[in-house]
């Protein structure tokens, strides 16, 4: 076949070059450049290698414990909340009516969590675990429990968790009830010809189609919860002490509040990469985990 | 296995106070004999799913009895009942091999491991999967799937009858005659009750040795493939089965004689006690009309086009407004574009309102 050959095709390329070139690449390399840099303001800059990647990676100094224990407490957090989500999010879609006009009334109610904004989520659970105003808080403390999480860490753990289920289970929910529906009703009705019990229809036909769908799921639930700033920043604001201090709020801090660009440059960076690595990581287990090895030609 | 009788059996997927009309099956009383080969034959929408569905259970009737040999089992659920049923697009638990396939049937009625394994290696051997056992059940061809289909229904030994919902739909042509005759040998060696509902004839009278024919919701007839080929029971059947279907020309009939266009055609038999005020017609297949030159005495029709079908040829031809088909022998050509039409009368059948009337010698 003939290829039409004509170079001026790449004009119509250079405005995306541009773009992404002003969006991503410059900004990216900025923070490149940052990184290997330390400076104390007046626009005057010192050259520091790898200096702070070294930092980042050693608990002993202030940025490196900072870091790492920011670290740990998010990667608990997002191992938490996919523990709580995605069971949840797949009883919630298997207990939902098949069609009806019940269907509708479900999908939206359970989109609607998804479409407030994230701090305004941080605002209605900062009031509502308030003891001395907000429902949840007050309710509690009424019965005799003593919920504060303002001055306990674990109070403070367990309303960042439980208000993360509550904006993002719909999401899981919403995937999975799209994944059952593309089940044909044949599957469910062989199943009860060959006397499949609950479990063994969940098991067999179920879960298996549901599979991609849940693979996305747990991809954007871990990444978004990985990156998780503005709803705990606004419910704890990191507190109490550092207890729920997440890295983004961590990066802030250093970025903003100290304006140590360096630093927070390379925390970005490592922070970053972390990410891309981890889903990398999800997404071949989980595609390899589906499709077991080439094609099998010529059967029967 | 067992004999499977349906007692005033409809339903209505409106509910039972629908106008009968509007029912997808209406009521039906009949048997079917332990160890036959049944075809529900019908167009599109006459209700042949839904009569399968009922006996297998997926739906529940809206009136009626089904009984398994004597017993009544209509509340039964579909677990309870020991039906087996192969649907149109080939239903695989993928995550499974294909023995782990053909066991689930069994482990989910707690058969022991040992009677399991006996059991698989039987039906895969008798469907040749053997050599697939233990492969994942993806990936393979859609006539193996639904050999595996077949085989989760006939792994269990205690199952009353395979049910088969136009099971060869997905299957390449020229493995359809295979998987056919896979279905005819295994239905001869394993003595079940086989219902196989399709709407192409060709598989409903190649399979079956009782083909019923449904139209509209209702059982017109059933009967072999002979009788419904000689002597259709209804006007449907006529022109649903063969190829071209039968002719059904509107006539005035009286004693042995049908007026057609003004031409008498001599009958083999009396009718005179017809209903009165019911639209009369004579059904004759196209096998038994011969197109000739126009003569004196003989109905005259015009040619509209002649069908080489290879062994035989087909004259398409018009009266009036009915249009008919007829042998067109060898050699046979018509100088004006018209042909005279010749009956055998041995094969011409009277139908009042669209129903067989039986004539007297």
């Amino acid at each position: 076949m003939d290829k039409t050959i004509n170079q001026k095709a790449w004009f119509l390329v250079l405005p995306v070059f541009l773009v992404v070139a002003f969006s991503a690449v410059l900004p990216l390399m900025t923070v490149v450049n940052y990184s290997m840099q330390d400076t104390f303001g007046n626009n005057q800059f010192f050259w520091n290698g790898v200096g702070w990647f070294k930092e980042l990676l050693d608990p002993s100094t202030d940025l490196g414990g900072r870091f790492l224990a920011s670290l740990g407490r998010n990667l608990f957090f997002s191992l938490v909340i996919l523990a709580i989500e995605v069971p949840l999010g797949i009883v919630v879609a298997l207990s939902m009516p098949r069609d009806g006009w019940t269907v509708a009334a479900c999908l939206v109610t359970l989109a609607l969590p998804l479409l407030i904004p994230w701090n305004v989520v941080g605002t209605i659970w900062q009031i509502f675990g308030r003891p001395d105003i907000g429902l949840l808080g007050y309710t509690l403390n009424a019965m005799g429990l003593d919920y504060n999480y303002v001055s306990n860490a674990v109070d403070a753990w367990i309303t960042v968790i439980v208000m993360d289920v509550w904006h993002w289970t719909s999401l899981v929910a919403l995937l999975c009830y799209a994944g059952l529906k593309s089940i044909p009703e044949a599957y469910y009705q062989a199943a009860q010809i060959d006397g499949a019990s609950r479990w063994a229809v969940f098991k067999a036909i179920q879960l298996p189609k549901m599979n991609r769908v849940l693979l996305i799921a747990v991809l954007l639930r871990f990444m978004d919860s990985f990156m998780i700033y503005t709803e705990p920043f606004v419910v704890t604001g990191g507190g109490p002490g550092n207890s729920t201090t997440f890295v983004s709020i961590e990066l802030v801090k250093i970025a903003l509040g100290q304006f140590d660009l360096g630093k927070a440059a390379a925390l970005s960076l490592v922070y970053n990469l972390i990410i891309l690595i981890v889903c990398w990581i999800f997404y071949t287990v989980m595609t390899n985990a589906g499709s077991e090895r080439k094609p099998q030609e010529g059967a029967v | 296995m067992a004999r499977i009788d349906l007692v005033d059996l409809a339903h209505s997927y409106g509910g039972n106070d629908a106008p009968q009309d509007t029912f997808a099956l209406k009521p039906v009383t009949m048997t079917w004999r332990q160890g036959g080969a049944y075809a529900l034959l019908g167009p599109s929408g006459c209700g042949k799913t839904t009569l399968l569905n009922v006996i297998s259970g997926i739906i529940t009737p809206s009136s009626g009895k089904i009984l398994f040999d004597g017993q009544d089992i209509t509340p039964l659920s579909t677990q309870k009942r020991n039906i087996a049923q192969v649907f149109q697009f080939p239903v695989i638990y993928d995550t499974m091999t294909v023995g782990q396939n053909l066991a689930f049937p069994l482990k989910n009625r707690g058969v022991p491991k040992a009677e399991i394994d006996k059991r698989v290696a039987e039906i895969g051997r008798l469907l040749d999967l053997e050599p697939y056992l233990n492969r994942k059940a993806t990936r393979l061809t859609a006539d193996a799937k639904q050999k595996i289909s077949l085989g989760r229904g006939l792994v269990r030994s205690d199952v009353a009858a395979v049910l088969f919902d136009e099971p060869l739909t997905v299957i390449d042509p020229e493995l359809k005659w295979q998987l056919r005759s896979k279905l005819k040998a295994l239905h001869r060696e394993l003595d079940l009750t086989m219902i196989y509902v399709t709407h192409d004839q060709t598989e409903a009278l190649t399979f079956a040795d009782t083909v019923v024919v449904m139209h509209d919701g209702r059982v017109v007839q059933s009967g072999t493939p002979a009788e419904l080929f000689d002597k259709p029971a209804h006007t449907f059947v006529g022109y649903f089965i063969g190829s071209p279907g039968m002719n059904i020309i509107p006539a005035e009939v009286r004693g042995r004689e049908a007026k057609v266009d003004g031409h008498v055609i001599a009958l083999n038999r009396a009718y005179d006690n017809l209903p009165a005020g019911a639209k009369i017609e004579i059904g004759v297949r196209p096998e038994f009309v011969d197109a000739v030159a126009p003569a004196p005495g003989l109905l005259t029709s015009k040619i509209e086009r002649i069908d080489d079908l290879g062994r035989i040829r087909f004259a398409r031809v018009r009266i009036g407004d009915a249009k008919l088909a007829a042998r067109a022998p060898n050699g046979f050509t018509s100088s004006d574009g018209n042909a005279g039409l010749k009956f055998d009368p041995a094969h011409i059948h009277v139908y009042a309102d669209s129903l067989l009337v039986e004539g007297a010698a």
